[in-house]
């Protein structure tokens, strides 16, 4: 099968102050059809006031075999939290 | 080391995380997954077929606007699903040809035929009103691109049951005539309907499954005794009688009774043999055949643009 059109993935801002989100994905031979997809796929009732849409075949993702290594050494680092730090009761607005 | 994987995987579900595509999943979850939710796409699709056929006969400009809304919603809950399908490794074109070919299932519901305007109403009341029952549970579903897809689905198919409704609620304070065929189309689509949750836990092989790796929160008996309890209760509302002279209020269980379902019609209908099966196929594959153009002419197009970008670049 190779008629399929490329695969795009679509992020909104649902509004100004929020970062874009990832929404889903759709079909479209270019950027411009893509755009007008994500236009009446996504936001047909005022979900968003800006879209970005990139190709999938652009997006490197982490492996998530490798999550633990990748992830986990957060845990045994509690010196970058703030209550790692001992600090006396009257001690004020910090 | 499969086995363990699998434990681990279990244990995953156990603790209600969600499962994303690039995770480690058995290959029967995977199969499971892709069967359910294309199916799921296909019946979205083909469902916009029996409305359709009343846009251009809508009574009025406010009935033709709400149906074509909820017909481009119905397009929209199929890229959603066929989406959430590809992110397990199938795509598009492949789910396309299996629903072209007649391999794949979509809803028997969608066989019947929509006779009079009373039927649109019917559908958006009963239709989609078994539909979101059937849909809730599934935004809590383990596979998250499925589950963030149906949370997506059911935020919009609340308005296509209140259309239905309204459409219907309008038809109970009209003429005589118009009782008459709301009533006919209640009679036409409720069993139809109560069979949209499937064959009974008994004969549902594939439950346990589903229910293990919480792709599936409610068995399909359960979902049909909420359905026909709703439905009694607002059947009141639109004066309307249901076709089943069993159904009765059961003081011990707490739940209508009512009478045994036609398990025969519903195979047929799956088998192919519903009114309009053929219909709907013959309807599907057209669009797709007569469509082949523009696919092709659209990435023709996009190859030039992006020739003379190219070229553009180089001078
Ligand atoms: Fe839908
Ligand atoms: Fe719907």
């Amino acid at each position: 099968m190779e008629n399929n059109w490329p695969l795009w993935e679509i992020f909104i801002r649902s509004k100004n102050g929020l970062s874009h989100k990832h929404v889903g994905s759709l079909h479209a031979s270019d950027e411009e059809m893509a755009m007008q997809n994500a236009r009446d796929v996504y936001t047909r009732r005022s979900e968003g006031v800006s879209i970005w849409l990139v190709e999938s075949k652009h997006i490197t993702a982490s492996n998530p075999d490798n999550g633990d290594s990748m992830f986990d050494p957060a845990n045994d680092k509690v010196y970058r939290h703030p209550t790692f730090y001992d600090l006396p009761e009257e001690l004020k607005h910090i | 080391m499969e086995k363990n994987l699998e434990e681990i995987f279990q244990s995953r579900i156990d603790r209600e995380e969600k499962i994303e595509p690039k995770d480690w999943m058995p290959d029967d979850y995977r199969k499971t997954l892709i069967r359910q939710i294309s199916q799921h796409a296909h019946s979205e699709i083909v469902g916009m077929l029996p409305e359709g056929n009343w846009i251009t006969r809508a009574p009025t400009l406010k009935r033709k606007v709400g149906l074509m809304a909820k017909v481009q919603d119905e397009a929209g809950h199929g890229l959603y699903l066929y989406s959430a399908a590809e992110t397990l490794g199938v795509d598009r074109d492949t789910l396309f040809e299996q629903l072209h070919s007649g391999k794949a299932k979509y809803s028997s519901i969608f066989n019947y035929p929509t006779v009079t305007w009373a039927d649109i109403g019917a559908i958006g009341w009963l239709v989609d009103g078994a539909a979101i029952m059937n849909q809730v549970p599934l935004c809590r579903c383990s596979y998250g691109p499925y589950a963030r897809a149906m949370v997506r689905v059911c935020k919009e198919e609340s308005f296509h049951q209140r259309q239905g409704f309204e459409i219907l609620l309008s038809l109970s304070q009209g003429s005589e005539e118009q009782k008459r065929m709301l009533q006919s189309a209640v009679d036409r689509w409720w069993w139809p309907s109560v069979m949209m949750f499937g064959p009974s836990d008994d004969d549902s092989p594939n439950s346990a499954k589903s229910m293990k790796w919480k792709i599936k929160r409610f068995s399909n008996d359960d979902l049909r005794q909420k359905f026909v309890d709703v439905c009694y209760e607002q059947a009141k509302v639109l004066n309307v009688t249901l076709p089943d002279p069993d159904i009765k209020w059961n003081e011990e269980r707490g739940h209508y009774d009512f009478g045994l379902i036609d398990w025969e019609e519903f195979w047929q209908v799956i088998k192919g043999n519903g009114p309009c099966n053929k219909e709907r196929l013959a309807a599907r594959n057209k669009a797709w055949d007569e469509g082949a153009w523009v696919r092709e002419a659209a990435m023709a197009h996009a190859a030039k643009r992006k020739e003379r970008s190219n070229k553009k670049k180089v001078a």
